[in-house]
């Protein structure tokens, strides 16, 4: 019954996204009030139902219901309820319901969120994101139903991937999931102001939070996807510019454009037609992004289960929606104006460059993934392009990118004095070069790569301290107070740039020195026996046996010894999952500040010994820390004062805590 | 107005490759290698870890190659085929344990029964790669004078079973 009552809400749901889309696009464009009122109660009507589609397709998992299809084949009653849990999104059906349920879930924030903006406005984004809800609940009930019943019941399930039963993989989809949507809101923002004609700052102002938020999300989601790869492929690689982390990336990229084109559009009314293409694009590349990880048109290895009908059915919708919204953006841009002029030295300028630059690897990260299916196609052959071609494009795309992120924020808008920028940031620049002759040697050996890598690390980091001092100068030169106060002056928004910016810094650091200085050693070991890497010694005590919920496995005892003394004990695991008889390593890792000590079990060998891989990676968490500040500063960048987002959630909070304490 | 519509072409022609994409179907298209000389192996077995086959000692004979691994679940779904066409005995099927772990193999053969007249161990996947295996399971079809016949991506069915490979392997038999 409960399953039943969940396929009815996706039934009921895609009918209310059907009235709300037209509703709300046809009220718009006839100016009828009362039918574009519609598009916000229906919003939250949809977010409900899917939510209780959702509540429902959970319930069925967490209560081991084998008679439905999906629980049957995605999970067990000996997997933990919290693994039960996270298998609702572990399968293809279940994602696809966690898609909807997010997109609802956005449309109902910008229901909630956009007092501010014109009624017809607001109702042409909820009209659009209803546009886009369709083809998913189309895509679910036609092809990919979550709630199909397995008749007769099956005895137990086939239990989720092992792969899967990890706690980043529990929340890593929804995150990624969060972005690749929420990346539907500035899409939909974009399609608005095609259909209206109304593009100026006050748009750009509104779109900015929701850009921001999505790209937290989607940056989140990556790093938390690449450090799962770390700890439990047993590789120890972070990234494997496979189709799928691709898919996620290029998204990223793009998106990130988009956030700066929109500090343009709104600051400076510039980059108008710009900023909406890549709107467009953005979204355009999580559609594609899913159809890539769904259709299974690039067969990454090992994966067979696909369903043809299933690739048509999102190719088709891809078509819809990104050939309708560019042939509106054939139609319309040029009516959209263009901004106000610039010269060639100057911030617009840099962010351009910036823009195009990003753009370009994405468009080169497009170019690498879809290239074997663009030969196999033409019939020239099969053949897989790995990460030798996405270092060799990647590395000197971004490259001028970074160097432009340390001259971008400290050159004045319009019109900038190029030996004015050089005699600022002639220090900046100074402590870079020293830096990046100096630094290398301390870890052991100078090489050009590390040498390169930390001098745009340190630029990036010595830049953006120019530039604060420099606006704190300028505060203290037209206003009194202490330089505390100065502080508190600057925006928000700033601040978010600036930690963005380290985080990127810190992210070049960690690839750098990881690239440069980790070192890596396949031994057979037998307990008792030792091996030395880095400074440190690793012995292999014993071998003990585990049994758990469901899996059984070895597990190795290991005591890092650093100058003789014991440092940790590190318990490298080898599992067999007993349902689908699938083996996995589970890495030990020593997280350090500069360094992580990895070992993992590889096969065992004659007389108890067994190969064991053991790694030393200099510096490789700030690669995720990295990641996570360039997230903390969209965070601080979303709540800067002007967005008035912060202040409508603190309004909203305090109204259901009224509604509570009634 | 030209040049706002250049994003539209790019996208139109990306989603051209994309439909052709999704009919070049990876189990239809037919291997480069097919009619081809089967590349020569000289692997170890995995049962007598001592024992070495080459593809020279298969010659004479019509043989499936199966490439098989104990942590593909596909293969447990043609698995069972496997196993009763073995019971029948019309031709020998020789198994290419792919990038598995002995052990790991072995158990699972226990498990689910072992229909392979031999089986040879690609540790590294060496000899895949020059199989042009790009997904397990996935089986070869190798005449008297080791040139491959026929290639199969993906789980056998028993419809590929009964309609493809065994009428091939009675006409190569003759």
């Amino acid at each position: 019954m409960i399953p039943e009552l969940g396929h009815f809400a996706v039934i009921v749901a895609l009918m209310v996204s059907i009235t709300q889309s037209f509703f709300a696009l046809a009220g718009a464009a006839r100016g009828n009030r009362l039918w574009m009122s519609i598009a916000r109660p229906a919003a939250h009507v949809q977010f409900a139902l899917v939510a209780l589609a959702f509540g429902c397709l959970a319930y069925a998992f967490l209560s081991n219901d084998f008679s439905v299809l999906n629980v049957a084949s995605n999970s067990n009653s000996q997997l933990p309820w919290f693994y039960r849990l996270a298998a609702t999104w572990g399968s293809h059906e279940g994602s696809l319901l966690l898609w909807v349920l997010m997109l609802s879930g956005w449309m109902s924030a910008v229901a909630l969120f956009s007092r501010q903006v014109p009624t017809d406005m607001v109702a042409r984004i909820l009209g659009v994101m209803a546009l886009v809800s369709i083809g998913f609940f189309l895509f679910m009930l036609l092809t990919s139903n979550p709630f199909d019943r397995l008749l007769p019941p099956a005895a137990d399930g086939r239990d989720l991937n092992p792969l899967l039963q990890d706690p980043g993989m529990v929340i890593h989809p929804p995150m990624l999931y969060m972005g690749y949507v929420g990346f539907s809101v500035v899409f939909a923002f974009a399609i608005a102001a095609l259909l209206s004609g109304r593009l100026d700052s006050a748009w750009a102002r509104w779109s900015r939070p929701w850009t921001t938020v999505a790209w937290i999300f989607l940056t989140i989601g990556i790093a938390l996807g690449s450090w799962w790869a770390y700890y439990e492929l047993g590789w120890g690689g972070w990234w494997f510019w496979d189709p799928v982390e691709n898919a996620s990336f290029m998204p990223w990229l793009c998106g990130t454009a988009l956030m700066h084109s929109l500090a343009v559009t709104e600051k400076r009314g510039g980059f108008k037609i710009w900023t909406v293409l890549l709107a467009i694009l953005t979204f355009s590349l999580s559609l594609l992004g899913t159809f890539l990880v769904r259709s299974g048109v690039l067969t990454s290895v090992h994966a067979f289960a696909t369903d043809p009908a299933r690739g048509v059915f999102i190719l088709g919708f891809l078509v819809v929606v990104v050939g309708a919204s560019l042939v509106l953006f054939a139609w319309r841009a040029p009516r959209v104006g263009l901004g106000g002029q610039f010269d060639l030295v100057s911030r617009e300028s840099a962010l351009l460059a910036n823009n195009v630059l990003l753009l370009v690897a994405a468009g080169s990260v497009l170019l690498g993934t879809l290239y074997p299916l663009f030969l196999d196609a033409l019939g020239l052959g099969k053949i897989s392009v790995g990460p030798p071609y996405f270092e060799a494009v990647f590395v000197p795309l971004m490259a001028p990118a970074m160097f432009l992120m340390g001259i971008g924020p400290l050159a004045r808008w319009k019109k900038a004095s190029l030996p004015d920028l050089a005699v600022r940031l002639k220090w900046a620049f100074g402590v870079a070069l020293v830096s990046a002759a100096v630094l290398p040697l301390t870890m052991g050996r100078w090489s050009v790569m590390v040498a390169f890598g930390l001098l745009l690390a340190v630029w990036i980091v010595a830049s953006g301290v120019v530039n604060l001092l420099e606006r704190l100068q300028q505060l203290a030169a037209t206003s009194g107070g202490s330089p505390v106060s100065y502080l508190k002056k600057l925006p928000r928004g700033y601040y978010g740039m600036l930690l963005a910016h380290t985080g990127v810094a810190v992210f070049i650091v960690g690839v750098t020195l990881v690239n440069g200085y980790e070192t890596e050693k396949d031994v057979v070991m037998a307990p008792g026996n030792t091996v030395s890497i880095g400074d440190y010694t690793m012995r292999l005590e014993r071998f003990e046996d585990i049994v758990g919920p469901n899996y059984t496995g070895i597990r190795g005892v290991v005591t890092v010894l650093k100058n003789g003394r014991e440092q940790n004990i590190l318990f490298p695991e080898k599992r067999l999952y007993s349902v689908q008889q699938m083996p996995m390593t589970e890495a030990a890792i020593d997280t350090g500040f500069t360094r992580d000590l990895y070992v993992s079990l590889g096969e065992a060998v004659e007389g108890g010994a067994w190969i064991v891989r053991v790694y030393h990676k200099p510096f490789v968490d700030w690669i995720w820390g990295g990641a996570f500040l360039m997230a903390m500063g969209g965070l601080v960048a979303v709540s800067d004062r002007r967005y008035r987002l912060a202040r409508a959630a603190r309004r909203q909070s305090a109204d259901a805590k009224a509604t509570v304490a009634a | 107005m030209t040049r706002f519509l250049i994003p539209l072409l790019v996208f139109v022609l990306i989603a051209v490759f994309l439909w052709i994409g999704l009919s070049l179907n990876p189990r239809e298209v037919p291997s480069p290698l097919i009619d081809k000389p089967a590349p020569a192996f000289e692997l170890p077995q995995l049962r007598e870890p001592g024992g070495v086959i080459r593809t020279a000692d298969l010659n004479g004979q019509v043989w499936l190659l199966n490439v098989f691994a104990s942590w593909c679940t596909p293969c447990l779904e043609e698995h069972p085929h496997l196993v009763a066409l073995a019971e029948r005995g019309l031709v020998p099927i020789y198994g290419l344990n792919y990038k598995d772990g002995r052990e790991a193999a072995l158990k699972w053969l226990d498990r689910h029964g072992d229909p392979y007249t031999r089986i040879v161990v690609d540790r590294e996947g060496r000899t895949g790669i020059e199989y042009g295996v790009y997904g397990v399971p996935e089986t070869f079809v190798i005449d008297k004078s080791g040139v491959i016949r026929f290639k199969h991506i993906g789980p056998l069915t028993p419809e590929v079973l009964a309609e493809e490979i065994m009428p091939l392997v009675g006409r190569l038999q003759q």
